[in-house]
Protein backbone atom coordinates (compact mmCIF):
# COMPACT_ATOMS: atom_id res chain seq x y z
CA UNK A 1 0.00 0.00 0.00
CA UNK A 2 0.92 3.59 -0.68
CA UNK A 3 1.35 6.00 2.36
CA UNK A 4 2.08 8.87 0.22
CA UNK A 5 -0.18 9.59 -3.28
CA UNK A 6 0.60 12.84 -5.29
CA UNK A 7 -1.16 13.18 -8.30
CA UNK A 8 -0.60 15.82 -11.14
CA UNK A 9 0.06 19.14 -8.56
CA UNK A 10 0.85 22.25 -9.55
CA UNK A 11 2.11 25.07 -7.47
CA UNK A 12 3.13 28.32 -8.64
CA UNK A 13 4.81 31.20 -6.72
CA UNK A 14 3.78 34.79 -8.94
CA UNK A 15 4.66 34.12 -12.06
CA UNK A 16 6.92 31.21 -11.47
CA UNK A 17 6.54 27.95 -11.87
CA UNK A 18 7.67 25.52 -9.03
CA UNK A 19 5.89 22.22 -9.02
CA UNK A 20 4.55 20.99 -12.53
CA UNK A 21 2.40 18.03 -12.56
CA UNK A 22 4.29 16.59 -9.63
CA UNK A 23 3.11 12.70 -9.62
CA UNK A 24 4.83 9.98 -7.60
CA UNK A 25 3.60 7.68 -4.24
CA UNK A 26 5.57 6.23 -1.95
CA UNK A 27 5.45 2.45 -0.52
CA UNK A 28 4.88 1.93 2.97
CA UNK A 29 7.81 1.07 4.83
CA UNK A 30 10.73 2.40 2.02
CA UNK A 31 13.04 5.19 2.47
CA UNK A 32 12.34 6.98 0.02
CA UNK A 33 14.51 9.60 -1.49
CA UNK A 34 13.45 12.88 -2.78
CA UNK A 35 16.12 14.47 -4.85
CA UNK A 36 17.09 17.30 -6.36
CA UNK A 37 19.18 20.72 -6.73
CA UNK A 38 18.44 23.36 -4.31
CA UNK A 39 15.61 25.32 -5.78
CA UNK A 40 14.05 22.34 -7.49
CA UNK A 41 11.15 22.82 -5.53
CA UNK A 42 11.51 19.67 -2.46
CA UNK A 43 10.87 21.84 0.08
CA UNK A 44 7.54 23.46 -1.63
CA UNK A 45 5.90 19.48 -1.95
CA UNK A 46 6.62 18.49 1.22
CA UNK A 47 4.91 21.61 2.65
CA UNK A 48 2.16 21.29 0.13
CA UNK A 49 1.98 17.35 1.65
CA UNK A 50 1.72 19.14 5.03
CA UNK A 51 -1.10 21.21 4.26
CA UNK A 52 1.15 24.26 5.34
CA UNK A 53 1.58 25.39 1.44
CA UNK A 54 -2.01 25.66 -0.51
CA UNK A 55 -1.73 23.85 -4.02
CA UNK A 56 -2.98 24.91 -7.14
CA UNK A 57 -3.75 21.47 -8.77
CA UNK A 58 -3.90 18.19 -8.51
CA UNK A 59 -4.36 15.59 -5.25
CA UNK A 60 -2.76 14.71 -2.42
CA UNK A 61 -3.31 11.64 -0.41
CA UNK A 62 -1.73 10.76 2.91
CA UNK A 63 -2.80 7.08 4.29
CA UNK A 64 -5.71 7.28 1.39
CA UNK A 65 -7.17 10.56 3.16
CA UNK A 66 -7.12 14.06 1.21
CA UNK A 67 -4.66 16.99 2.12
CA UNK A 68 -6.64 19.94 2.72
CA UNK A 69 -4.25 23.05 3.11
CA UNK A 70 -5.00 25.05 6.30
CA UNK A 71 -6.43 21.34 8.13
CA UNK A 72 -4.18 19.12 9.69
CA UNK A 73 -6.13 15.81 10.17
CA UNK A 74 -3.96 14.00 7.81
CA UNK A 75 -0.68 15.63 9.85
CA UNK A 76 -1.61 12.82 12.50
CA UNK A 77 -0.11 10.27 10.74
CA UNK A 78 2.79 12.30 9.72
CA UNK A 79 5.88 13.22 11.07
CA UNK A 80 7.93 16.12 9.92
CA UNK A 81 11.81 16.98 10.42
CA UNK A 82 12.12 20.48 8.76
CA UNK A 83 15.22 21.81 7.45
CA UNK A 84 15.91 24.15 10.11
CA UNK A 85 14.04 23.09 13.35
CA UNK A 86 13.25 25.45 15.38
CA UNK A 87 11.88 24.61 19.13
CA UNK A 88 10.95 26.78 22.13
CA UNK A 89 14.43 27.35 23.71
CA UNK A 90 13.87 27.91 27.12
CA UNK A 91 12.19 24.63 27.33
CA UNK A 92 14.35 21.09 27.82
CA UNK A 93 14.28 18.40 25.42
CA UNK A 94 12.03 16.35 28.24
CA UNK A 95 9.28 19.28 28.21
CA UNK A 96 9.01 20.24 24.37
CA UNK A 97 8.46 16.14 23.66
CA UNK A 98 5.95 17.02 26.43
CA UNK A 99 4.26 19.40 24.99
CA UNK A 100 4.51 17.59 21.24
CA UNK A 101 2.91 14.20 22.77
CA UNK A 102 0.07 16.49 24.72
CA UNK A 103 -0.45 18.65 21.48
CA UNK A 104 -0.86 15.24 19.19
CA UNK A 105 -3.38 14.20 21.75
CA UNK A 106 -0.96 11.16 23.44
CA UNK A 107 -1.58 9.97 26.43
CA UNK A 108 0.82 10.07 29.13
CA UNK A 109 1.99 7.30 29.87
CA UNK A 110 2.35 6.81 26.15
CA UNK A 111 4.16 10.49 26.10
CA UNK A 112 6.08 8.96 28.94
CA UNK A 113 7.72 6.04 27.36
CA UNK A 114 8.01 7.07 23.81
CA UNK A 115 10.48 10.13 25.09
CA UNK A 116 12.43 7.97 27.11
CA UNK A 117 13.11 5.40 24.07
CA UNK A 118 13.80 8.54 21.57
CA UNK A 119 15.47 10.52 23.47
CA UNK A 120 17.90 7.02 24.37
CA UNK A 121 17.92 6.61 20.43
CA UNK A 122 18.66 9.89 19.37
CA UNK A 123 21.46 10.76 22.66
CA UNK A 124 19.60 13.21 24.24
CA UNK A 125 18.84 11.19 27.30
CA UNK A 126 19.09 12.72 30.81
CA UNK A 127 20.15 16.44 29.04
CA UNK A 128 18.45 18.82 31.64
CA UNK A 129 20.23 21.60 29.13
CA UNK A 130 17.45 23.91 27.72
CA UNK A 131 17.19 23.73 23.77
CA UNK A 132 18.74 27.08 23.37
CA UNK A 133 22.12 26.22 24.11
CA UNK A 134 22.20 23.00 21.70
CA UNK A 135 24.21 22.72 18.71
CA UNK A 136 23.00 22.22 15.15
CA UNK A 137 23.19 18.53 15.63
CA UNK A 138 21.67 17.94 18.89
CA UNK A 139 18.66 20.21 17.58
CA UNK A 140 18.91 17.46 14.43
CA UNK A 141 18.67 14.81 16.76
CA UNK A 142 15.64 16.36 18.83
CA UNK A 143 14.01 16.91 15.69
CA UNK A 144 13.80 13.30 14.89
CA UNK A 145 12.62 12.18 18.36
CA UNK A 146 9.66 14.92 17.87
CA UNK A 147 8.72 13.53 14.38
CA UNK A 148 8.31 9.91 15.70
CA UNK A 149 6.95 10.60 19.05
CA UNK A 150 3.37 9.82 17.94
CA UNK A 151 4.44 6.62 16.05
CA UNK A 152 3.92 8.36 11.98
CA UNK A 153 3.28 6.74 9.58
CA UNK A 154 5.06 8.45 7.32
CA UNK A 155 8.38 10.49 7.97
CA UNK A 156 8.96 13.80 6.37
CA UNK A 157 12.83 15.28 6.87
CA UNK A 158 13.55 17.80 4.72
CA UNK A 159 17.55 17.52 4.04
CA UNK A 160 17.88 16.47 7.39
CA UNK A 161 22.04 16.28 7.15
CA UNK A 162 22.94 19.47 4.67
CA UNK A 163 24.11 21.12 7.85
CA UNK A 164 26.10 18.80 9.64
CA UNK A 165 29.63 17.68 9.95
CA UNK A 166 30.44 14.26 8.63
CA UNK A 167 29.98 12.84 11.84
CA UNK A 168 26.91 14.06 12.81
CA UNK A 169 25.44 13.39 8.99
CA UNK A 170 26.35 9.81 9.88
CA UNK A 171 24.45 10.03 13.07
CA UNK A 172 21.37 10.95 11.45
CA UNK A 173 21.63 8.43 8.79
CA UNK A 174 22.28 5.59 11.30
CA UNK A 175 18.80 6.79 12.86
CA UNK A 176 16.72 7.15 10.08
CA UNK A 177 17.60 3.66 8.69
CA UNK A 178 17.05 2.15 12.28
CA UNK A 179 13.63 3.45 11.81
CA UNK A 180 11.97 2.13 8.96
CA UNK A 181 10.92 -0.93 10.33
CA UNK A 182 8.00 0.95 12.23
CA UNK A 183 7.79 3.98 9.18
CA UNK A 184 7.74 5.26 5.92
CA UNK A 185 10.54 7.75 5.15
CA UNK A 186 10.58 10.26 2.97
CA UNK A 187 13.57 12.51 2.93
CA UNK A 188 14.82 15.01 0.76
CA UNK A 189 18.69 15.83 -0.19
CA UNK A 190 20.86 16.98 -2.10
CA UNK A 191 24.18 14.96 -0.71
CA UNK A 192 24.10 12.02 -3.15
CA UNK A 193 26.11 9.33 -0.93
CA UNK A 194 23.64 9.38 1.92
CA UNK A 195 20.74 8.83 -0.43
CA UNK A 196 22.89 5.66 -1.88
CA UNK A 197 23.70 4.84 2.04
CA UNK A 198 20.30 4.25 2.88
CA UNK A 199 17.38 4.70 0.29
CA UNK A 200 15.45 2.34 -1.14
CA UNK A 201 13.56 4.11 -3.59
CA UNK A 202 14.68 7.50 -5.12
CA UNK A 203 13.19 10.33 -7.29
CA UNK A 204 15.17 13.28 -9.29
CA UNK A 205 13.09 16.39 -9.06
CA UNK A 206 13.73 18.75 -11.53
CA UNK A 207 11.91 21.74 -12.43
CA UNK A 208 9.24 21.24 -11.01
CA UNK A 209 8.76 17.62 -11.86
CA UNK A 210 9.83 13.99 -11.85
CA UNK A 211 12.96 13.54 -13.97
CA UNK A 212 13.66 9.89 -13.26
CA UNK A 213 11.91 7.94 -10.07
CA UNK A 214 12.71 3.73 -8.94
CA UNK A 215 14.47 1.71 -7.22
CA UNK A 216 17.92 2.13 -6.28
CA UNK A 217 18.27 -1.12 -9.10
CA UNK A 218 16.47 -0.14 -11.13
CA UNK A 219 17.45 3.44 -11.46
CA UNK A 220 21.12 3.16 -11.78
CA UNK A 221 20.24 -0.15 -14.21
CA UNK A 222 18.53 2.32 -16.24
CA UNK A 223 21.39 3.65 -17.14
CA UNK A 224 24.78 2.57 -19.41
CA UNK A 225 27.30 0.58 -16.83
CA UNK A 226 29.78 2.22 -15.37
CA UNK A 227 32.62 0.79 -16.84
CA UNK A 228 35.68 -0.84 -15.05
CA UNK A 229 39.07 -0.32 -13.58
CA UNK A 230 42.19 -2.00 -13.28
CA UNK A 231 44.99 -1.41 -10.90
CA UNK A 232 48.64 -3.08 -12.20
CA UNK A 233 51.49 -4.07 -10.01
CA UNK A 234 53.87 -1.53 -12.80
CA UNK A 235 53.36 0.79 -15.26
CA UNK A 236 54.76 -1.16 -17.92
CA UNK A 237 51.87 -4.21 -17.61
CA UNK A 238 49.87 -1.23 -18.14
CA UNK A 239 50.81 -0.14 -20.95
CA UNK A 240 50.95 -3.40 -22.48
CA UNK A 241 47.35 -3.97 -21.63
CA UNK A 242 46.53 -0.38 -22.91
CA UNK A 243 48.41 -1.07 -26.47
CA UNK A 244 45.50 -3.45 -27.03
CA UNK A 245 42.41 -2.42 -25.08
CA UNK A 246 42.73 1.39 -26.38
CA UNK A 247 40.53 4.36 -25.48
CA UNK A 248 41.35 4.06 -21.46
CA UNK A 249 41.94 6.60 -19.27
CA UNK A 250 45.20 6.74 -16.93
CA UNK A 251 44.10 7.57 -13.68
CA UNK A 252 47.12 6.77 -12.27
CA UNK A 253 50.64 5.35 -13.33
CA UNK A 254 49.61 1.50 -12.81
CA UNK A 255 45.96 2.64 -13.07
CA UNK A 256 43.60 2.05 -16.27
CA UNK A 257 39.69 3.42 -16.42
CA UNK A 258 37.53 2.43 -19.05
CA UNK A 259 34.32 4.07 -18.66
CA UNK A 260 30.72 3.05 -20.08
CA UNK A 261 31.79 -0.30 -20.13
CA UNK A 262 29.33 -3.38 -19.56
CA UNK A 263 30.23 -6.60 -17.47
CA UNK A 264 31.04 -8.58 -20.38
CA UNK A 265 33.81 -5.94 -21.83
CA UNK A 266 35.21 -6.75 -18.46
CA UNK A 267 35.43 -10.59 -18.79
CA UNK A 268 36.94 -9.98 -22.00
CA UNK A 269 39.90 -8.30 -20.14
CA UNK A 270 40.01 -10.77 -17.83
CA UNK A 271 40.11 -13.20 -20.16
CA UNK A 272 43.15 -11.27 -22.08
CA UNK A 273 45.14 -10.78 -18.80
CA UNK A 274 45.23 -14.65 -17.84
CA UNK A 275 45.95 -15.47 -21.27
CA UNK A 276 49.13 -13.34 -21.25
CA UNK A 277 50.09 -13.82 -17.65
CA UNK A 278 49.42 -10.47 -16.25
CA UNK A 279 48.98 -9.96 -12.74
CA UNK A 280 46.91 -7.52 -11.19
CA UNK A 281 46.51 -5.68 -7.88
CA UNK A 282 42.97 -4.96 -8.51
CA UNK A 283 40.15 -4.99 -10.89
CA UNK A 284 36.66 -3.80 -10.31
CA UNK A 285 33.43 -2.95 -12.03
CA UNK A 286 32.28 0.25 -11.93
CA UNK A 287 28.92 0.99 -10.84
CA UNK A 288 27.15 4.09 -12.14
CA UNK A 289 27.13 6.66 -9.41
CA UNK A 290 24.39 9.07 -8.58
CA UNK A 291 26.56 11.82 -8.95
CA UNK A 292 26.47 11.35 -12.54
CA UNK A 293 23.14 10.01 -13.18
CA UNK A 294 22.31 13.51 -11.08
CA UNK A 295 24.54 15.36 -13.51
CA UNK A 296 22.40 13.74 -16.63
CA UNK A 297 19.44 13.99 -15.41
CA UNK A 298 19.68 17.98 -15.00
CA UNK A 299 21.53 18.42 -18.67
CA UNK A 300 24.97 19.49 -16.62
CA UNK B 1 -8.60 20.43 25.01
CA UNK B 2 -5.44 18.62 26.25
CA UNK B 3 -3.41 20.03 23.31
CA UNK B 4 -5.25 24.06 23.91
CA UNK B 5 -4.16 23.33 27.41
CA UNK B 6 -0.40 22.37 27.04
CA UNK B 7 -0.27 24.90 24.52
CA UNK B 8 -1.26 27.71 26.96
CA UNK B 9 0.99 26.11 29.45
CA UNK B 10 3.87 26.91 26.83
CA UNK B 11 2.89 30.35 26.94
CA UNK B 12 3.01 31.07 31.16
CA UNK B 13 6.31 28.69 30.99
CA UNK B 14 7.58 31.24 28.32
CA UNK B 15 6.46 34.46 29.74
CA UNK B 16 8.44 33.28 33.30
CA UNK B 17 11.63 31.75 32.16
CA UNK B 18 11.85 34.51 29.78
CA UNK B 19 11.66 36.90 32.59
CA UNK B 20 9.04 39.27 30.87
CA UNK B 21 6.48 38.34 33.32
CA UNK B 22 8.68 39.29 35.85
CA UNK B 23 9.69 42.93 33.78
CA UNK B 24 5.63 43.24 33.45
CA UNK B 25 4.82 42.68 36.67
CA UNK B 26 8.11 45.19 37.66
CA UNK B 27 6.74 48.04 35.07
CA UNK B 28 3.01 48.23 36.65
CA UNK B 29 4.49 47.74 40.22
CA UNK B 30 6.73 51.04 39.79
CA UNK B 31 3.63 52.23 38.16
CA UNK B 32 1.04 51.94 40.20
CA UNK B 33 3.72 53.33 43.10
CA UNK B 34 4.83 56.09 40.79
CA UNK B 35 0.84 57.48 40.91
CA UNK B 36 0.41 58.43 44.78
CA UNK B 37 4.21 59.33 44.88
CA UNK B 38 3.86 61.61 42.33
CA UNK B 39 0.82 63.22 43.92
CA UNK B 40 2.76 63.18 47.28
CA UNK B 41 5.78 64.48 46.03
CA UNK B 42 4.57 67.36 44.10
CA UNK B 43 4.21 70.17 47.04
CA UNK B 44 7.48 68.97 48.31
CA UNK B 45 9.13 69.66 44.99
CA UNK B 46 7.44 72.58 44.25
CA UNK B 47 8.35 73.97 47.94
CA UNK B 48 12.23 73.04 47.33
CA UNK B 49 12.31 75.11 44.20
CA UNK B 50 10.29 78.49 45.43
CA UNK B 51 12.75 79.70 46.68
CA UNK B 52 15.05 79.71 43.69
CA UNK B 53 12.17 80.86 42.20
CA UNK B 54 11.34 83.86 44.10
CA UNK B 55 14.90 85.18 43.70
CA UNK B 56 14.31 84.88 39.87
CA UNK B 57 10.91 87.04 41.09
CA UNK B 58 8.75 84.19 40.59
CA UNK B 59 6.48 83.45 43.03
CA UNK B 60 4.51 80.26 44.10
CA UNK B 61 1.52 79.46 45.70
CA UNK B 62 1.42 76.34 47.83
CA UNK B 63 -0.13 73.81 46.47
CA UNK B 64 -2.59 71.40 47.84
CA UNK B 65 -2.92 67.46 47.17
CA UNK B 66 -5.57 65.58 47.78
CA UNK B 67 -7.21 61.90 46.90
CA UNK B 68 -8.04 63.57 43.19
CA UNK B 69 -3.87 64.38 42.59
CA UNK B 70 -3.36 60.63 42.66
CA UNK B 71 -6.16 59.51 40.48
CA UNK B 72 -5.31 62.35 37.63
CA UNK B 73 -1.57 60.80 37.79
CA UNK B 74 -3.19 57.06 37.24
CA UNK B 75 -5.29 58.10 34.11
CA UNK B 76 -2.10 60.12 33.15
CA UNK B 77 -0.29 57.13 33.35
CA UNK B 78 -3.01 54.62 32.01
CA UNK B 79 -1.83 55.04 27.98
CA UNK B 80 1.92 54.74 29.55
CA UNK B 81 0.43 51.03 30.54
CA UNK B 82 -0.75 50.07 27.28
CA UNK B 83 1.80 51.40 25.32
CA UNK B 84 4.17 49.23 27.59
CA UNK B 85 1.81 46.11 27.66
CA UNK B 86 1.82 46.24 23.36
CA UNK B 87 5.72 46.82 23.40
CA UNK B 88 6.35 43.69 25.56
CA UNK B 89 3.80 41.52 24.02
CA UNK B 90 2.76 42.84 20.14
CA UNK B 91 5.32 40.35 18.74
CA UNK B 92 3.43 37.43 20.63
CA UNK B 93 2.25 35.46 17.69
CA UNK B 94 4.65 37.20 14.34
CA UNK B 95 7.70 36.33 17.06
CA UNK B 96 6.90 32.60 16.54
CA UNK B 97 6.41 33.41 12.61
CA UNK B 98 9.95 34.48 12.17
CA UNK B 99 11.21 31.92 14.25
CA UNK B 100 9.51 28.87 12.67
CA UNK B 101 8.21 27.52 16.12
CA UNK B 102 4.64 27.21 15.26
CA UNK B 103 5.26 24.74 12.13
CA UNK B 104 6.31 21.49 14.37
CA UNK B 105 3.25 22.76 16.77
CA UNK B 106 0.47 23.04 13.85
CA UNK B 107 1.77 20.18 12.35
CA UNK B 108 1.56 17.82 15.08
CA UNK B 109 -2.07 19.02 14.80
CA UNK B 110 -3.24 21.29 16.76
CA UNK B 111 -5.88 23.50 15.39
CA UNK B 112 -4.69 27.06 14.65
CA UNK B 113 -7.86 28.75 16.39
CA UNK B 114 -6.28 27.10 19.31
CA UNK B 115 -3.10 28.72 19.49
CA UNK B 116 -4.84 31.82 19.07
CA UNK B 117 -7.48 31.26 22.14
CA UNK B 118 -4.15 29.84 24.02
CA UNK B 119 -2.11 33.20 23.06
CA UNK B 120 -5.70 35.47 23.96
CA UNK B 121 -6.43 33.62 27.37
CA UNK B 122 -2.13 34.15 28.00
CA UNK B 123 -2.70 38.05 27.06
CA UNK B 124 -5.10 38.83 28.61
CA UNK B 125 -3.99 36.93 31.88
CA UNK B 126 -0.98 39.55 31.75
CA UNK B 127 -2.91 42.50 31.36
CA UNK B 128 -5.17 41.54 33.95
CA UNK B 129 -2.48 40.70 36.95
CA UNK B 130 -0.94 43.76 35.59
CA UNK B 131 -3.10 46.32 35.27
CA UNK B 132 -5.07 45.70 38.85
CA UNK B 133 -1.66 45.39 40.59
CA UNK B 134 -0.63 48.95 39.05
CA UNK B 135 -4.78 49.89 40.00
CA UNK B 136 -4.42 48.44 43.32
CA UNK B 137 -1.03 49.80 44.68
CA UNK B 138 -2.47 53.35 43.33
CA UNK B 139 -5.64 52.82 45.14
CA UNK B 140 -4.07 51.61 48.27
CA UNK B 141 -2.19 54.41 48.93
CA UNK B 142 -4.58 56.48 48.05
CA UNK B 143 -6.91 55.97 50.66
CA UNK B 144 -3.99 55.37 52.83
CA UNK B 145 -2.47 59.17 52.52
CA UNK B 146 -5.54 60.84 51.69
CA UNK B 147 -9.63 61.00 52.62
CA UNK B 148 -11.51 59.85 49.54
CA UNK B 149 -14.21 61.90 50.25
CA UNK B 150 -15.43 63.47 46.73
CA UNK B 151 -14.23 60.50 44.94
CA UNK B 152 -16.58 58.63 42.89
CA UNK B 153 -16.74 55.33 41.02
CA UNK B 154 -12.91 54.44 41.49
CA UNK B 155 -13.16 50.92 40.89
CA UNK B 156 -15.95 51.22 37.60
CA UNK B 157 -13.39 54.37 36.09
CA UNK B 158 -10.60 52.12 36.11
CA UNK B 159 -12.64 49.22 34.91
CA UNK B 160 -13.12 51.14 31.54
CA UNK B 161 -9.59 51.26 31.07
CA UNK B 162 -8.93 47.60 31.91
CA UNK B 163 -11.55 47.57 28.67
CA UNK B 164 -9.72 49.22 26.44
CA UNK B 165 -6.94 47.08 27.50
CA UNK B 166 -8.82 44.44 26.07
CA UNK B 167 -9.59 46.18 23.04
CA UNK B 168 -6.26 46.77 22.09
CA UNK B 169 -5.33 42.79 22.82
CA UNK B 170 -8.09 41.49 20.22
CA UNK B 171 -5.69 44.46 17.85
CA UNK B 172 -2.74 42.72 18.69
CA UNK B 173 -4.21 39.30 17.93
CA UNK B 174 -5.82 40.46 14.44
CA UNK B 175 -2.87 42.15 13.52
CA UNK B 176 -1.35 39.33 14.17
CA UNK B 177 -3.22 36.99 12.22
CA UNK B 178 -2.91 39.39 8.98
CA UNK B 179 0.85 40.49 9.26
CA UNK B 180 4.18 38.71 9.77
CA UNK B 181 6.16 41.21 11.48
CA UNK B 182 5.83 42.46 15.04
CA UNK B 183 6.62 46.00 14.00
CA UNK B 184 3.38 46.16 11.56
CA UNK B 185 1.41 44.61 14.21
CA UNK B 186 2.21 47.69 16.42
CA UNK B 187 1.47 49.96 13.22
CA UNK B 188 -2.02 48.16 13.31
CA UNK B 189 -2.93 48.66 16.97
CA UNK B 190 -1.51 52.53 17.30
CA UNK B 191 -3.87 53.10 13.53
CA UNK B 192 -6.78 51.50 15.60
CA UNK B 193 -6.31 54.09 18.51
CA UNK B 194 -5.30 57.02 16.07
CA UNK B 195 -8.59 56.08 13.85
CA UNK B 196 -10.90 55.99 17.31
CA UNK B 197 -9.66 59.46 18.50
CA UNK B 198 -10.58 61.04 15.55
CA UNK B 199 -13.89 59.46 15.03
CA UNK B 200 -14.30 60.53 19.12
CA UNK B 201 -13.59 64.03 17.65
CA UNK B 202 -17.17 63.93 15.74
CA UNK B 203 -19.92 64.76 18.68
CA UNK B 204 -22.15 62.47 17.09
CA UNK B 205 -19.89 59.62 17.28
CA UNK B 206 -18.27 60.59 20.26
CA UNK B 207 -19.77 58.27 23.11
CA UNK B 208 -19.68 55.00 20.80
CA UNK B 209 -15.77 54.81 19.83
CA UNK B 210 -13.44 53.06 22.34
CA UNK B 211 -10.69 55.29 23.05
CA UNK B 212 -13.86 57.43 25.45
CA UNK B 213 -13.04 54.65 27.78
CA UNK B 214 -9.68 56.51 28.53
CA UNK B 215 -11.65 59.52 29.76
CA UNK B 216 -13.03 58.09 32.33
CA UNK B 217 -11.47 60.28 35.15
CA UNK B 218 -14.51 62.52 35.07
CA UNK B 219 -16.10 59.73 36.66
CA UNK B 220 -14.11 60.23 39.61
CA UNK B 221 -15.30 64.03 40.05
CA UNK B 222 -18.81 63.04 39.77
CA UNK B 223 -19.20 65.28 36.24
CA UNK B 224 -20.58 62.18 34.47
CA UNK B 225 -22.29 58.92 35.68
CA UNK B 226 -21.12 55.02 34.66
CA UNK B 227 -24.11 55.09 31.97
CA UNK B 228 -21.98 57.86 29.95
CA UNK B 229 -19.51 55.06 29.06
CA UNK B 230 -22.00 51.88 28.53
CA UNK B 231 -22.42 52.88 24.65
CA UNK B 232 -18.85 52.94 24.46
CA UNK B 233 -18.04 49.76 26.45
CA UNK B 234 -20.20 48.16 24.49
CA UNK B 235 -18.71 49.23 21.14
CA UNK B 236 -15.28 48.16 22.80
CA UNK B 237 -16.76 44.42 23.62
CA UNK B 238 -18.63 44.08 20.27
CA UNK B 239 -15.03 45.46 18.54
CA UNK B 240 -12.99 42.63 20.82
CA UNK B 241 -15.21 39.85 19.30
CA UNK B 242 -15.30 41.03 15.94
CA UNK B 243 -11.29 41.66 15.58
CA UNK B 244 -10.87 38.07 17.04
CA UNK B 245 -13.35 36.48 14.63
CA UNK B 246 -11.11 38.12 12.15
CA UNK B 247 -7.92 37.11 13.25
CA UNK B 248 -9.24 33.50 13.50
CA UNK B 249 -10.14 34.02 10.02
CA UNK B 250 -7.13 35.58 8.65
CA UNK B 251 -4.23 33.18 10.51
CA UNK B 252 -6.03 30.04 9.17
CA UNK B 253 -5.61 31.40 5.66
CA UNK B 254 -2.33 32.26 6.46
CA UNK B 255 1.04 30.54 4.91
CA UNK B 256 3.55 29.46 7.88
CA UNK B 257 6.67 29.01 5.97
Amino acid sequence: MDVLEITHVSKTFGKKKIIEDLSFSVPEHSVFGFIGENGAGKTTTMRMILGLLRKDQGQILVNGERVVYGQNRTNRYIGYLPDVPEYYGFMTPGEYLRLCGRVTGMEEKEIDKQSERLLELVGLAHQEKRIRGFSRGMKQRLGIAQALLNRPKLLICDEPTSALDPAGRKEILDILSSVRRHTTVLFSTHILSDVERICDEVAFLHQGSIALRGTMEEVKAARRGGGYEVEFFSPRDADTFAEVFREGRRTDRAVLRYDGRTEADMLQALRFLADRGIPVQRIELLEPSLEALFMEVIGK
Amino acid sequence: MTAWRAFTGKEFLEAVRTGKLALLLLVFLMLGIMNPAVAKLTPWLIESMAESMEETGLSVAATEVNAMSSWVQFYKNAPMALIIFALMFGGILTGEYQRGTLINIVTKGLARWKILAAKALALLAFWTGGYWLMFGLTWGYTVYFWDSVGIFHPVFGAFCVYLLGIWLISLLLLGSGIFRSGAAVLGMAGAGFVLSYLLGLIPAVRDFVPTRLLEASVLLTGAAAPEDFLFAAAAAGLLVIGNLLVAVVCFDQRPLS
